[in-house]
């Protein structure tokens, strides 16, 4: 090629920045429509989250609270921060850390009747372990009403 | 006793490293030989003392020390032998000692195996290597000594978390560590390059095998875990971009685009500062992977504030490491020279893009990850960044690469045509072409994705064969004289692309072909999943050394005959009261099949998951090959340990620059 050693710097130099724009924008995109939002129950009976698009939220599966489907595979439980609850819906088969009593996140949609169908169910790592999300959600409950007393975990 | 003659032994190797981190550097700078000379002994000792810390601590554990705290955290009487063992580095304090004494190990290795390179370069990578283990053991010393005692001493130990027990918790965290550390290796390197002003072919030379070896063993490290993973939490997944994972693959990324950018440092002399700036960063990654993985910061950002001192020591450790080599580089990096010039279209130039690529893709796992821990870390709210950003980001990003991977070793260096480019892979274009399209057709799904990653797949199979023919065929030895007329490394770069390849088509194939389902089974019921019958037999209860135990047998049929027979297990952990699922797999080279146990119902019914996993153990395969490529290059002849005259090697780097 006869072109100058300048301007086949600038050529790479311009084909990089094109490359490197281009990727710019597609992590920016792709972190933005897949960010998922957090939510505690209080928040969720206040109707602080969005119709229509997932989130998460966390807590305590409430005492007494599952129930299993005939198909043995649905299952529905109670998700509380121990000011508000949440009724969730879960068809699948559940971490082995699920446990009442224990903390807990969900991932899904709150429909009409308010009812939070969880597309994925998560509770892990060990016994005293508490969720990040589920215990900030106690923690949050806890400080808008100093009347009720935290659970141990 | 015994554990404080470990805890004065690190202190020990304390002392020894702060020399070790001095001395020989400042006798570099001033030429003075008796300092420079102190480094290789002091390596040695080093390493003998921080080995024998370590096996003060395995000694607790294997004899049940109660009265050392990190003991009795992490293990129990009950634990079998090699998990007590394993156990050493099951915690936050163990893993940092670990840290310790496989950069101890690394420091040696350098120092007995670095005869060729010259003394005051030799000085000044023992002496850098020696203060990061500085910062090292004076973490563990001030905040998190393992040796610590509990007074009264615990009746027994809470035990290891019952994830860890298992044969992948004895090499998956030493293999990684490996890898994490040998970046350290690297970096020393670039330093010592950066202090000493001098960067030229033959520095390439040394630092490469180093750099390849680590990258072999993270590789292997990494692809161990993604197995363990696999089998062991139950869901058939391999891969889950969860954090800890995606801190063990950003130094991957980076340590990738690093061996490719130091070989174009040796054979061409280019991209030296680029080469430089990579070694630095892929290293930092390594320290920001082990503190993000072990410090608790990924549970919870608030880990920090239960124990505030250890999170600003990693943090102060974190801006002393990165940003002094970065202002170094700042500094210095026009010393090290400019390369050599390349065209638009040369070899370099597709390493060059490869290299971007993959920095690119390492920033945006590196944004994932890290931009959830601050957002919650200064009270913004709480998001995660889940599979589908790392998914949407990564094909995109990783095609491209795949792509020019398939020409690189094809172009010319400094100066490639397209046209010929284009003549010569013409019929890898068309065959991979066809074959993305054919194939998924004759397997009854197609999909954009699905043909799309075949299309990479055989892409890469078809130029390797191609670039393979083209050096094999004009030639009229005989075919091992042939084989052998080609350098070892250049066999790993065709074995390790090969690698690649294989993985990207284990990925496209389980990804594409891939069927579960979930289903309530009582004894005798059949479940039918891709043509298979799997007949549930029922549960039997049993005991392990520490856990007790309901063993699930379900025979798989297909057309009435026996295909195997799966074993999935749901234990118990008595001592922490966890239960724990063990999947049951048949794996074989073209599909996996795969069962794990839900929870008991009613009746002896069993929830069930099964999982029918097309070639998915050619994505570890993949993996495999990969690091056997790196091994090869690693037995390439000009690696020898040889002591070269010097006049040759100034030669050599000054025709590199030409």
């Amino acid at each position: 090629m006869a072109l100058k050693a300048r301007h086949k710097r600038f050529i790479l130099i311009g084909i990089g920045l094109a490359l490197i724009g281009l990727a710019a924008m597609l992590i920016l995109n792709a972190f933005q429509s897949n960010m998922v939002f957090f939510y505690t129950p209080t928040q969720v009976a206040k109707g602080e989250v969005p119709k229509n698009t997932g989130f998460r939220i966390g807590g305590l599966v409430e005492m007494g609270s599952i129930k299993r489907g005939e198909d043995g595979l649905t299952v529905n439980f109670v998700i509380t921060d121990t000011a508000k609850t949440v009724p969730v819906v879960y068809k699948g088969i559940l971490p082995d850390l699920f446990k009442e009593g224990k903390g807990v996140v969900a991932q899904g949609q709150v429909g009409e009747d308010g009812l939070f169908v969880a597309s994925e169910v998560l509770a892990k790592h060990d016994e005293n372990y508490m969720p990040p999300e589920a215990a900030a959600a106690l923690k949050s409950a806890q400080e808008q009403s100093n009347t009720l007393v935290m659970p141990t975990k | 006793m015994i554990p404080e003659i470990g805890h004065f032994s690190l202190i020990l190797a304390l002392l020894v490293s702060l020399v070790l981190g001095s001395f020989p550097i400042i006798g570099a700078a001033r030429g003075n030989t008796v300092w420079m000379g102190l480094a290789k002994p002091l390596a040695s000792v080093q390493f003998i003392l921080i080995a024998f810390a370590f096996l003060c601590l395995v000694y607790a554990f294997a004899y049940m020390d109660y009265s050392v705290l990190y003991v009795a955290n992490n293990s129990n009487s009950k634990l079998p032998l090699q998990f007590r063992i394993a156990a050493v580095w099951g915690g936050h304090e163990g893993s940092l000692l670990l840290w310790a004494l496989i950069l101890s190990i690394w420091t040696l290795a350098v120092s007995l195996f670095s005869k060729h390179i010259p003394d005051d370069m030799r000085a000044r990578i023992l002496g850098v290597m020696g203060l990061v283990s500085v910062g090292f053991l004076l973490f563990m010393l001030m905040v998190s000594n393992p040796f610590e005692r509990l007074i009264p001493a615990a009746l027994d130990g809470r035990d290891l978390n019952p994830l860890l027990q298992d044969p992948g918790m004895i090499f998956h965290p030493p293999m990684l560590y490996m890898g994490y550390v040998g970046f350290s290796v690297a970096f020393a390197f670039s330093i010592a390059a950066l202090l000493g002003g001098q960067l030229d072919a033959a520095w390439a030379r040394w630092s490469r095998p180093w750099t390849i070896l680590a990258w072999i063993f993270l590789t292997v490290g990494i692809m161990a875990g993604s197995n363990w993973a696999y089998y062991e939490l139950g869901w058939g997944g391999w891969w889950f971009w969860d954090a800890v994972e995606n801190a063990s693959f950003m130094p991957w990324l980076v340590g990738t685009a690093l061996i490719h950018s130091l070989a174009v440092t040796e054979k061409r002399g280019s991209f030296k500062a680029w080469t430089v700036l990579l070694a630095i960063c892929a290293f930092s990654l390594s320290l920001l992977g082990t503190f993000l993985v072990r410090s608790g910061v990924l549970t919870s950002v608030h880990a920090f504030a239960t124990d505030p001192r250890r999170g600003i020591f990693i943090l102060a450790f974190l801006v002393v490491v990165i940003g002094g080599s970065l202002l170094l580089f700042a500094w210095r990096a026009s010393t090290v020279g400019r390369g050599g010039k390349f065209d638009v279209v040369s070899r370099e130039s597709f390493l060059l893009a490869n290299n971007v690529l993959l920095a690119v893709a390492a920033l945006s796992v590196l944004l994932g990850t890290l931009y959830p821990l601050f957002l919650d870390a200064l009270n913004l709210g709480k998001i995660s960044v889940g599979p589908p950003y790392f998914d949407a980001v990564f094909a995109p990003l990783m095609a491209p690469a795949i792509f020019l991977m398939g020409i690189g070793p094809i172009a010319r260096w400094k100066e490639a045509a397209l046209p010929e480019l284009a003549m010569r892979l013409r019929w890898a274009f068309g065959i991979s072409i066809a074959t993305a399209v054919i194939l998924p057709l004759m397997l009854g799904n197609f999909t954009p994705m699905i043909g799309f990653g075949l299309f990479l797949a055989f892409w890469v199979f078809a130029t390797s064969a191609e670039l393979v023919y083209q050096r094999l065929g004009k030639s009229d030895l005989p075919l091992m004289g042939r084989i052998k007329a080609n350098s070892r490394s250049w066999w790993g770069m065709v074995i390790a692309h090969l690698g690649i390849a294989v993985f990207v088509l284990g990925v496209t194939i389980v990804k594409g072909f891939e069927s579960e389902i979930a289903v309530k089974m009582l004894p005798g019921d059949v479940a039918h999943l891709a043509g298979y019958d799997f007949t549930f037999d029922g549960v039997m209860d049993t005991h392990g050394p520490n856990y007790e135990v309901s063993r699930g047998q379900i025979h798989v049929t297909k057309n009435g005959v026996l295909r195997t027979i799966l074993e999935p297990e749901k234990r118990l952990y008595t001592v922490t009261n966890m239960p724990m699922t063990e999947a049951g797999i048949s794996p074989h080279i073209i599909h996996d099949l795969y069962a794990s146990l839900g929870e008991p119902l009613e009746g002896g019914a069993w929830s069930v998951r099964i999982y029918h996993k097309p070639m998915v153990e050619w994505i570890w395969f993949g993996c495999l090959m990969m690091a056997f490529g790196g091994f090869l290059a690693l037995a390439d002849k000009r690696y020898r340990l040889k002591k070269r005259a010097p006049s040759k090697e100034a030669k050599s780097s000054k025709e590199a620059t030409i």
